[in-house]
C-alpha cells in the first residue's frame, strides 16, 4: 500500500501529460507551418508561427520537466546559530558559533581579561529575511 | 499546402476567414472552448493536484530527512549496539487516544493521566534507543523524535486526501486540500527547522518564557517542584517572587500547571497575584518579539496545565496576568530569533510593572516562564 502511494506521488498525471503533448504536437504544427510560410515568401507570418511554436515548445517541455526539478532542488537549511559569551565581572563579550553543549547561562572557562568565569548569555540565530511591504 | 488547404476548409465552416494565422486561431479557440466547456473542472482538479503533487514531494522528503536526523543523533549521542532504524520507525508510528469526552466530568485529569503515561513511555523508549545519553540528551532526543513523529503524520494525512481525492475524483476534496496546503507546509518546514534544534540542543522561539524566568533566577538557589520543574525565590521590587520553570537544559516543558498549584498551595494561597509568561502567536502584520500584556493563563497545549492554573487560583481568588512576546508558528518551533532573544528583556520590564503596580511590598507573587527549556539553564 505505502509503496504503491508513494509510486504515485513519483509520477506525474496522465491527463497533464497529454495536455502537454497535444500542446507540444501544435508546437510542432506551428513551426512546419511557419518553414511553410518562409519557402511561400511570407516572412511576417513564418515570424510570427516560428515565436508561437517556440513559446509552446518551451511552455510544454518546462511543465513536462518542472515536477521533477521540484524534489532535486528541496533541502532542510539549518540556520547559523550563535552564541555569546560574555564576563559578568569586566563585561567582556564575545560571539561564537553555537557548539553542541552549550546552553543560557552555563559557565565556561576563564575570562582572557579578568580571570573570572564566563558564561553563555544568550543563543540566537539572526534571520535576514526581505520583509514584504504591505499599506497596512 | 495541404495543411492550409484543410485549415481554410475547417475555419471556412465555422465562418473564419483570412490568412493561415487566423484559421489556426480560431480553430484553436474553438477547441479551447469546447474543450473547456466540458473539461473545464477536471482541468482545474489537475492543476490542482498536480499543486498537491509537488507538496507532498516537499513532504515526502522533508518527513525521510527528518527521520534521517533522528537516527544519526541517535546513534551519535545514544551509542546503541543494533541498529535504531527499526525501532525510530516504530516510534514514528505512535499514536495517543483522547479520552472519552460523552460524559466530559473528569476528563481532564484523565487526559492529564494518559498525556502522563505516554510520556513515560516516550522517555522509556528514548533511553532503551539511545543508552548512553544522560537526561538532558534522552530529553533533547525525544523532542528530536517528536519533531519527526510530527512530519510523519503531516506527511501521511496530506498523501490520504491526495490519494483519496484522486481515487474519487473529487474536486471538493482536492480544493480543500489545495486551499490548506501553504498553512501545512509552513507548520511542515516549521518542523523540520525545530529537528536540528532539536537534535543539537539549541534553544527555540517557544522558549522566551522559560528565558525570562531564567533570567530573573540568574544567581539565585532553585529547586524541583512537580513535575520537571525548578522553582527559587526572588526579591523583586520589594515583593517575594517564585520563579516557576521547566528544568532545563534539557528539552522539556514540565508542567507549570502543578507547579503553580504546589506553590499555592505552600503558601496557603497567599499569593498577591500569578504572573505568567509565554510566547504568543503572532499576527501576519505583527512584529517579530513584540512584548503584549493581558489577563488569563498564558499557556498553550492541550489544556490540562491551563486548567490547574485556574483551578487553584479560582480557589483562593488570586489575580492572573499574562505578559506574551508575540513570534509565529515557525519561530517558536526554530532556532530562537535574536528578535525574541533580545525581547526577554522588555518582558521582564513589563513584569515588573505589573508587579508595581498590582502588588503592595512585601506581598508574595508567583511568576511562571513558560515554554521549552531546551538550551536554558537555570
Amino acid at each position: 500500500m505505502s509503496e504503491n502511494s508513494s509510486a504515485a506521488t513519483t509520477r506525474i498525471s496522465t491527463y497533464l501529460t497529454i495536455i502537454v503533448l497535444i500542446v507540444l504536437g501544435l508546437s510542432v504544427v506551428a513551426l512546419i507551418l511557419s518553414v511553410n510560410a518562409f519557402i511561400v515568401g511570407n516572412e511576417v507570418v513564418a515570424g510570427y508561427l516560428l515565436i508561437i511554436g517556440f513559446i509552446a515548445m518551451g511552455l510544454s517541455v518546462y511543465v513536462l520537466f518542472q515536477s521533477r526539478k521540484r524534489a532535486a532542488s528541496m533541502k532542510i537549511e539549518a540556520p547559523k546559530v550563535m552564541s555569546t559569551v560574555e564576563c559578568k565581572k569586566c563585561g567582556f563579550k564575545s560571539l561564537r558559533e553555537f557548539q553542541r553543549g552549550d546552553y543560557i547561562f552555563k559557565e565556561l572557562d576563564a575570562c582572557q581579561k579578568c580571570e573570572d568565569k564566563m558564561m553563555i548569555t544568550a543563543i540566537y540565530k539572526e534571520v535576514k529575511e526581505k520583509e514584504k511591504t504591505f499599506a497596512f | 499546402m495541404i495543411i492550409s488547404a484543410v485549415l481554410s476548409v475547417i475555419t471556412n465552416q465555422f465562418g473564419g476567414t483570412g490568412d493561415s494565422i487566423s484559421q489556426i486561431l480560431s480553430i484553436l479557440f474553438y477547441v479551447v472552448f469546447i474543450v473547456f466547456l466540458f473539461y473545464g473542472q477536471r482541468i482545474q482538479m489537475y492543476v490542482m493536484i498536480r499543486e498537491v503533487e509537488g507538496s507532498l514531494y516537499k513532504l515526502k522528503y522533508i518527513k525521510e530527512e527528518g527521520r534521517k536526523i533522528a537516527i544519526e543523533t541517535i546513534k551519535e549521542i545514544g551509542k546503541p549496539k543494533t541498529d535504531p532504524s527499526a525501532r525510530v520507525d516504530r516510534y514514528l508510528e505512535y499514536f495517543t487516544i483522547q479520552p472519552q469526552s460523552m460524559d466530559p466530568a473528569g476528563i481532564v485529569y484523565k487526559l492529564d493521566h494518559i498525556l502522563d503515561v505516554r510520556d513515560t513511555r516516550l522517555k522509556d523508549e528514548v533511553k532503551i534507543m539511545a543508552p548512553a545519553s544522560d537526561e538532558v540528551q534522552v530529553n533533547n532526543l525525544e523532542n528530536t523524535l517528536e519533531a519527526a513523529m510530527a512530519l510523519n503524520f503531516i506527511y501521511k494525512v496530506v498523501r490520504h486526501f491526495y490519494i483519496q481525492g484522486k481515487k474519487t475524483l473529487s474536486l471538493y476534496i482536492i480544493m480543500q486540500l489545495q486551499m490548506i496546503l501553504p498553512l501545512v507546509m509552513k507548520e511542515a518546514k516549521a518542523y523540520a527547522s525545530a529537528l536540528k534544534a532539536f537534535a543539537y540542543g539549541q534553544p527555540i522561539g517557544d522558549g522566551v518564557g522559560a528565558l525570562v524566568a531564567a533570567k530573573l533566577l540568574l544567581g539565585y538557589e532553585t529547586r524541583k517542584v512537580p513535575k520537571d520543574c525548578v522553582v527559587g525565590t526572588v526579591s523583586l521590587e520589594g515583593r517575594t517572587a517564585f520563579i516557576i520553570k521547566a528544568e532545563g537544559p534539557g528539552g522539556n516543558v514540565g508542567k507549570p500547571g502543578d507547579a503553580v498549584k504546589a506553590v499555592v498551595e505552600e503558601n496557603e494561597g497567599k499569593i498577591a497575584s500569578v504572573i505568567m509568561i509565554d510566547a504568543g502567536l503572532k499576527l501576519e502584520g505583527e512584529i517579530v518579539g513584540e512584548v503584549a500584556e493581558g489577563i488569563g493563563a498564558a499557556i498553550g497545549g492541550p489544556g490540562v496545565d491551563q486548567y490547574k492554573i485556574e483551578e487553584a487560583l479560582l480557589e483562593y481568588h488570586i489575580p492572573i496576568y499574562a505578559v506574551i512576546v508575540k513570534e509565529d508558528i515557525g519561530d517558536a518551533v526554530s532556532p530562537m530569533r535574536k528578535e525574541i532573544s533580545d525581547s526577554a528583556d522588555k518582558a521582564i520590564e513589563r513584569v515588573r510593572n505589573v508587579i508595581l503596580e498590582r502588588t503592595k511590598e512585601g506581598d508574595k507573587v508567583i511568576i511562571a516562564g513558560v515554554g521549552n527549556s531546551i538550551g536554558i539553564g537555570q
